[in-house]
């Protein structure tokens, strides 16, 4: 792909996280900020590609631990990211009929 | 020698595509609480995607991939299990940290190994555009990386929250940042660095981890929901740049869309605070608080106090309740006493809502995930703008742990330092009750608020959580 091709669809993308950012609801602007968070760590893509090209290419070495260290980080956000959003989701409820708490 | 990459197979960039697509409807998801759990399973499907897309291009190494996969994600799934949910701000601020870390080490690994990332010319230099690209995406994951580390130490208490104000550091920023932008332009036309070598890139890496502590630093507590969100934004930039080195559209429609949605909540943040963006990035706030806090002194004013009782019969024969909670509320860990107490009065037959300015928290949206933690429903709790004109018809506003956000002079003393911020017009209620620890101290902004003072206001000076509980008690004893 060449180079303005790809500026094309970053322009895009970003015309379309303008409006779809603008239609999440206040309410839900700090689980947004942590799915926001985990999705970025999509640039473990890119730490893969060095740790496995390390594996094959001579004089990798140092370029594949460096991606393997990226690997382990995003790891974290990814895994971290997405669980505490589904966590704090799972916590918004609709008004309910129920018994009330007793003390 | 041939060290061009075989382009990607069109069914690897499709799946990238689909990918971004996912991301975008995670995204799209969060509009409605509804829809959010379904988007958020769209997130990690698109995640998955782009992840096995890549390891079947790039079958190599699996053993140590996988490795640290579970490594980093075994560390991941552990603190998402474990963080109090007062505790995200620190937590996204850490998280954001290890964003611009990896974007870093993305970047370096591909400028060690250029050829593994395809875009090297026939000689095997680097691209020009490349080393653009590759400049900018570690200057930016830099300065993420460690404006995040100090952004975390500030909201986790582990450094102080006020202002650090270097000498001189407007100019010495503005000079760090003329110093990467043009290394990053001369790595794109030198020579050397276009074989590989030379000190340039690790040159913009350092200035770029030191402008990312200089920026920081200045910027107090108060200021923390922009700064947050402002490296929200960073981070997708630095994930949109290396997605530009890789040509990998899952990472360019991502980095657009963090990048976009960063900048939206540090704008609404800024909105919500009625301060413009350059003079939150200027830092200082907090730091000169006397600006109007001169009226603070002067002849002790003659406020009402009264007790958890006189609270809780006020309350009980109300129609309807407004409560505003602020962080204070939070720092007190009230929330579920205060659940308790709105459902006994909802018991009573009293109406109850909960207003919820835009900063009430560290951190967008923060409150109404502390509410809902507390089993709150999200359809009683709104936003400023839509109960706002519910204040004057309402029997009883209480205030737990929120000031500034409520003195009416943002609305008619032109030399406050909250002049212009929107507030929720709390003394339009018939009553005003304001839990505050002491009479003594004020808000963030260090301003003195007029609604303590008021005929229609009483004050219940006591720790928030305590007088919650003791309300509970009263309501549960003086019913029947």
């Amino acid at each position: 792909m060449d180079f303005l091709s790809i500026l094309s669809i970053f322009v895009l993308a970003v015309f379309v996280g303008y409006y779809v950012v603008w239609s999440v609801t206040p309410a839900l602007h700090t689980p947004l900020m942590a799915v926001t968070n985990a999705i970025s760590s999509v640039i473990i893509v890119g730490a893969l590609i060095a740790a496995a090209a390390g594996a094959i290419t001579e004089g990798g070495g140092l370029s594949m631990w460096l991606g393997l260290l990226g690997v382990v980080l995003a790891s974290v956000n990814i895994f971290g990211g997405f669980a505490v959003t589904r966590r704090m989701l799972a916590m918004y409820k609709k008004k309910e009929k129920k018994p009330a708490a007793s003390k | 020698m041939e060290h061009a990459v075989a382009a990607t197979p069109a069914w690897a960039v499709l799946a990238y595509l689909a990918a971004g697509v996912l991301f975008i409807l995670a995204l799209r998801g969060l509009s409605s609480p509804e829809s959010s759990q379904a988007g958020n399973r769209n997130g990690m499907i698109g995640m998955a995607l782009a992840v096995g897309t890549t390891l079947v291009l790039h079958p190599t190494g699996l053993p140590l991939i996988i490795g640290a996969i579970a490594i980093g994600g075994g560390i991941g799934w552990v603190i998402a299990q474990r963080i109090q949910m007062t505790a995200m701000p620190e937590l996204v601020a850490g998280f954001h940290s290890l964003v611009g870390m990896a974007a870093v080490l993305v970047g370096c690994a591909a400028y060690l190994n250029p050829a593994a990332f395809g875009i090297v010319d026939a000689e095997g230099s680097i691209l020009a555009v490349s080393r653009v690209e590759m400049g900018l995406g570690i200057a930016i994951g830099a300065i993420t990386f460690s404006g995040s580390i100090i952004a975390f130490l500030k909201l986790s208490g582990r450094m102080s929250g006020s202002p650090i104000l270097l000498p001189g550091r407007h100019v010495l920023n503005l000079g760090v940042l003329a110093g990467i932008l043009g290394l990053t332009a001369f790595f794109a036309i030198d020579a050397t660095a276009a074989a590989g070598q030379g000190p340039l890139l690790w040159i913009i890496l350092g200035l770029s981890f030191l402008i990312g502590v200089t920026l920081i630093i200045p910027i107090g507590g108060a200021d923390m929901p922009v700064v947050i969100s402002m490296l929200n934004s960073y981070s997708g930039w630095a994930a949109a740049a290396m997605g530009f080195t890789l040509q990998n559209t899952a990472m360019i429609i991502t980095g657009a869309l963090v990048g976009s949605s960063g900048a939206i909540l540090s704008y609404i943040m800024c909105r919500a605070m009625n301060r413009s963006f350059i003079s939150v990035i200027a830092g200082g706030f907090g730091a000169e608080a006397d600006a109007g806090g001169a009226k603070a002194s002067g002849p002790a004013k003659s406020y009402k106090a009264g007790s958890a009782d006189d609270a809780a019969f006020i309350m009980q024969n109300a129609e309807s309740v407004i409560i505003v909670p602020g962080y204070g509320m939070a720092v007190s860990q009230a929330q579920h006493a205060l659940r308790e107490m709105g459902e006994l009065l909802k018991k009573e037959g009293v109406s109850v809502k909960y207003a919820i300015h835009p900063v009430a928290g560290r951190m967008p949206g923060h409150m109404n995930v502390l509410l809902a933690e507390a089993n709150v429903p999200y359809d009683e709790v709104f936003e400023l703008e839509d109960i706002n004109s519910e204040f004057g018809q309402c029997d009883v506003a209480f205030v737990i742990g929120a000031n500034d956000v409520t003195n009416p002079l943002a609305k008619t003393d032109k030399t406050s330092p909250i002049y212009g911020m929107p507030i929720l017009d709390v003394e339009k209620a018939k009553t005003v009750l304001f839990i505050k620890r002491s009479m003594g101290g004020v808000g963030y902004a260090g301003v003195d608020n007029p609604v303590f003072y008021a005929d229609n206001t009483m004050m219940l000076l006591a720790d928030a959580k305590k007088m919650v509980e003791n309300i509970v008690k009263a309501l549960n004893g003086g019913g029947h």
